[in-house]
């Protein structure tokens, strides 16, 4: 068994993770809703992106350019038009609607494109297959590494946002108190409008890179969006750098368990987040999520 | 010219009416205290004129214009700053991050987080400190300066005093008349009856949601004041009903 190779393909695959969770992250720290549509949306980026690659003969990573704007405009008319009226409504409703959303997405992908799988790997190109070889037993997959290094530029970028810009500043008063946040000024529905804006169009960027290192159909949301929870509650729900520590930790449970048996590779997986959830630490995420 | 008017104001927590048909003006540049006891409607009364809590009737006129339903926010880029109770900071946000969150959206004026760390100079050796480590008066502080950040024209402040030992009391009263100035308008709520009748120009003394005595500083004594605060002269007075239910 190789375990060095397994821990380091595990931590390009907790990138992809990575990249998933922290759209996700990014709306339960500010708007604390969990949104069961996320991983739909991803994979309608994924979708999306695609359909610009396939008709205009062009890379995935080109497709991105326009992919990303129009996902970012309707992340904001989503907040705008139908989570803003959920959240008045307690913490059932938002799951409501978006678990409502995520079926209406899933439905309407499988009306559009069928149930065919589809995957962007061979338009992408050597990347996606390429590796860098450094003894017989371990290879560095270049596709792994450009995901990471973009979950950890997405991430970092998202933190430096939060910390540093007047803009991330109100997401943080908000999301502390945006009763408070009004009294100063700040407008709530504005903040959460772009906060869901950016989570979609982080979900689009996974989504994009989902379609490049593996298969999708339409009813792959489902199971990107266990990986991306599970990503979060490893790491601590709120936390963006958690969230690719999550990720990573996951990638590593996955591809340790396949090591031992492919079949072991979700099923890891879920022990690892069982175990966290069963903690000390598990327990405290619970009670801020219920807070 | 009234800069703020109130004119039969109704604010309800669910059926009960917490504000009962109040109406008052505040002049440009008068200090009106509020006073009453617990309960009394006082802290509703200015969540409601800052937009924190729907009026239920009435109208809320602010320099000339109808604010009575406008968002929160709004009413701040307007002129309209409170200082809510229990000081309400952004607990991990540090000071300056709480004054400069305040100062992004604010109406153009002389206060910037320069201006106001020169005003609250026992702030500027705090301001990377995160907000929840402070002490009470500290808080206060902050939390004062930082709805001052919005240049308002109307300045609300929701008891200043709760929670703070005497000395920091002092400080805070001092900040508020000197840093407001001479045309500065504000509207104080304090359960300190001495207190608020040494700094106000005016006193609107709220008893069961209502409006039990409204009067300038100058006219009224403290028994009076005292008297209504308490309703101990209610019988004497027509309309003080004793039950704040809507339908009693």
């Amino acid at each position: 068994m190789n375990w060095l190779n397994a821990v380091v393909q595990g931590i390009f695959l907790g990138g992809l993770y990575a990249l998933f969770a922290c759209g996700l992250s990014l709306m339960f720290g500010v708007m604390r809703i969990i949104n069961l549509a996320h991983g739909d949306i991803s994979v309608l980026g994924a979708f999306l992106i695609w359909t610009i690659s396939t008709q205009a003969g062009i890379s995935p990573f080109l497709a991105l350019v326009p992919a990303l704007p129009v996902m970012l405009v309707a992340g904001y008319l989503l907040q705008r038009a139908v989570l803003a009226r959920s959240l008045r409504g307690g913490v059932v409703i938002p799951l409501l609607t978006t678990f409502g959303l995520s079926i209406v997405i899933q439905n309407a992908l499988l009306q559009i494109y069928s149930p065919d799988v589809r995957s962007l790997g061979s338009a992408a190109g050597s990347i996606s297959t390429g590796s860098r070889r450094l003894t017989s037993q371990l290879s560095i997959p270049y596709l792994g590494v450009l995901t990471l290094a973009t979950a950890v530029l997405v991430l970092g970028g998202l933190q430096l946002m939060l910390q540093r810009t007047g803009f991330g500043r109100e997401m943080r008063a908000t999301a502390q108190d945006p009763d408070t946040a009004a009294l100063v000024g700040i407008p709530s529905a504005s903040v959460y409008a772009r906060a869901t804006a950016i989570a979609v169009a982080t979900a689009t960027l996974a989504g994009g890179f989902l379609a490049i290192h593996s298969t999708f159909d339409a009813a792959s949301g489902p199971t990107q969006l266990i990986f991306a929870f599970e990503a979060v509650v490893i790491g601590g729900l709120g936390s963006l750098w958690g969230t690719l520590v999550g990720g990573v930790v996951l990638g590593i449970a996955q591809t340790a368990g396949a090591t031992i048996n492919p079949q072991y590779s979700i099923l890891a997986g879920h022990l690892v987040f069982l175990i966290i959830l069963a903690s000390p630490r598990g327990r405290a995420i619970l009670t801020r999520s219920a807070g | 010219m009234s800069l703020l008017r109130v004119d039969r104001l109704v604010a309800r927590h669910g059926l009960l009416q917490a504000v009962r048909e109040v109406s008052f003006t505040v002049a440009e540049g008068e200090i009106l205290a509020v006073v009453g006891a617990n309960g009394a409607g006082k802290s509703t009364l200015l969540r409601t004129i800052a937009g924190a809590h729907p009026a239920a009737e009435g109208t809320i006129t602010f320099a000339g214009a109808d604010v009575t339903s406008v968002p929160a926010h709004r009413r701040v880029r307007d002129g309209i700053a409170l200082v809510p109770e229990g000081r309400k900071l952004f607990a991990e946000l540090t000071v300056e991050e709480n004054l400069m969150v305040a100062g992004r959206r604010a109406r153009p004026g002389d206060w910037n987080l320069e201006s106001v760390l020169d005003a609250f100079e026992m702030l500027r050796p705090l301001r990377r400190r995160r907000a929840a480590s402070l002490s009470g008066g500290q808080q206060q502080a902050t939390a004062i300066a930082r709805s001052l950040m919005t240049n308002p024209r109307l300045l609300m402040v929701d008891e200043a005093s709760l929670g703070l030992a005497p000395v920091a009391i002092d400080a805070v009263y001092a900040s508020l008349t000197t840093l407001t100035g001479a045309s500065a308008t504000l509207i104080l709520v304090e359960q300190d009856l001495g207190r608020a009748l040494s700094v106000a120009g005016r006193v609107l003394c709220l008893l069961e949601g209502r409006v039990a005595l409204s009067a300038t500083t100058a006219e009224v004594t403290r028994e009076q004041v005292t008297s209504a605060y308490f309703g101990l002269d209610r019988g004497a007075r027509p309309g003080a009903g004793p039950s704040l239910l809507e339908n009693s």
